[in-house]
């Protein structure tokens, strides 16, 4: 298999790729890792005209904090961040996910802004980034603008970024000496497949031991990843116990919207959905609750 | 374009089109044909090669991502008639069947090497995990690569000693 032709832009600078970007629009169409475009591309559901590789523009990559906040450049590879032992106690669930996406060898390649625009939803960066709150920073030739996760992932490969925006940072609220823990569960069939489900679980615990916040977010169980919102609300303000994490299940796996398909029936991954949810909150408590004895 | 690379420590600049595949740049514009094709969807890392060290499935890279970088490709291990221990180990341990998979599998043994010289057997089957052996040969895939690391840490012990050919 090889793509459809099309005209290859390297450019050197951000400036000039979004320059590039507000001349072409939908023609164009942003390459970081290509682990998910270049097979588009080969199997022809994406002819673009024009690729922009993004991968020799510097300063888009790399894991850092500043005032209680995490940035993650958008062109930080799957690796990079399963290496990233500065978001530990932190930011666990990023930790728990990155060396379950894919096999190694894509991980080597493949980015975690490439995979949050791309928006595959078996894709599980976007849970994470759900249970998070992360923000997107969005830039184009015309200014920056700032996106949430919630509301971002619109449909099957479908978010809110226009077609001459290019995702540079993630930016996630991590305020430093906060207790926090986090988890990722992800069924696949074997390594390198796709989630039949998984769930990403972050929580926030207070001084006095009760749950400050929770996020969870659902991967492969919808037309796109899933903010169990309802799921996240009963959990805030709580005292942990087994009988709350298996009402907080509950509701996230009635949030799931899962098709029923080689991988399972829609009954069966729902019914997982809230497995993986009560087992992911009792391992964030639990790792949130060592963090500081 | 034209699309200059390193491969094996030799510089070759070549025109191809933009949508050419890193594979098929090795195997049809610098003839190296050991990089394989096998399910040519990124699943089984039959085309496996390293790209500045770093081991990559070139059915999922364009060539010109790979311009002015560093490409390792099977043929670059051995240095003349003396092989790579990791060859040696393949051929020692008889890490092949068919051999269809086996230069992604000793590419990927030798990354992992490079960042881990004593890997244990768990540490080389995660590192193996993006490539496929349909011989089912893990078991001795997993010993070959073990077998470099030990001769790999006995060359480190006397210098002087070239490693040999078995």
């Amino acid at each position: 298999m090889f793509p459809a032709a099309f005209d290859y832009s390297a450019p050197a600078t951000l400036d000039e790729a979004l320059a590039i970007l507000g001349e072409h629009g939908d023609d164009a169409k942003v390459l970081a890792g290509g682990q998910s475009l270049i097979p588009l591309l080969k199997l022809r559901f994406a002819q673009p005209s024009l690729i922009v590789d993004i991968g020799r523009i510097p300063g888009l990559s790399g894991v850092d904090s500043e005032n209680g906040t995490v940035r993650i450049g958008s062109r930080t590879r799957h690796r990079d961040v399963e290496a990233a032992s500065q978001l530990r106690g932190r930011l666990d669930v990023l930790l728990a996910a990155a060396p379950q996406i894919s096999d190694p060898l894509i991980r080597n390649v493949g980015t975690i802004g490439g995979s949050v625009v791309h928006a595959d939803p078996q894709g599980d960066w976007g849970a994470v980034m759900l249970a998070v709150d992360a923000e997107f920073v969005l830039r184009s030739a015309k200014g920056e603008r700032i996106g949430p996760a919630d509301g971002f992932f619109q449909g099957p490969f479908t978010t809110a970024i226009s077609p001459d925006e290019v995702l540079t940072t993630i930016r996630i609220p991590s305020p430093s000496g906060a207790r926090t823990g986090g988890s990722y569960h992800k069924m696949e069939r074997k390594i390198g497949d796709f989630a039949t489900v998984a769930t990403a679980v972050h929580v926030v615990l207070g001084d006095d031991g009760r749950i400050t916040r929770a996020g969870i977010g659902l991967t492969a169980v919808g037309p796109h990843n899933i903010k169990a919102k309802e799921a996240e609300a009963a959990l805030a303000g709580q005292e942990p116990s087994t009988e709350l994490y298996a009402e907080a299940a509950r509701l996230a796996a009635a949030a799931a919207e899962p098709n029923s398909d080689i991988r399972g029936t829609a009954e069966y991954k729902k019914d997982v959905v809230r497995v993986f949810v009560q087992r992911g909150l009792r391992d964030a408590v639990k790792r949130a609750q060592g963090a500081n004895s | 374009m034209n699309v200059t690379v390193e491969v094996n420590g030799v510089e070759k600049s070549v025109d191809c089109e933009p949508r050419t595949l890193l594979v098929d740049f090795i195997r049809t514009k610098l003839g190296l044909t050991g990089t394989h094709i096998g399910c040519d969807t990124s699943n089984c890392g039959a085309c496996t090669v390293l790209l500045d060290g770093t081991p990559v499935k070139s059915c999922t890279q364009l060539a010109a991502m790979a311009g002015g970088r560093k490409v390792t490709t099977v043929e670059g291990l051995a240095q003349g008639a003396a092989l790579d221990p990791v060859q040696e180990g393949f051929h020692v341990e008889h890490g092949l069947q068919c051999g269809f998979c086996t230069p992604g599998m000793m590419l990927v043994g030798k990354a992992l090497l490079e960042d881990n010289p004593n890997p244990t057997d768990d540490e080389i089957r995660w590192a193996i995990s993006g490539n496929i052996c349909r011989c089912t040969g893990y078991m001795n895939i997993v010993k070959a690569i073990q077998h470099a690391a030990a001769t790999k840490a006995a060359v480190k012990e006397q210098p002087a000693e070239p490693a040999g050919v078995s």
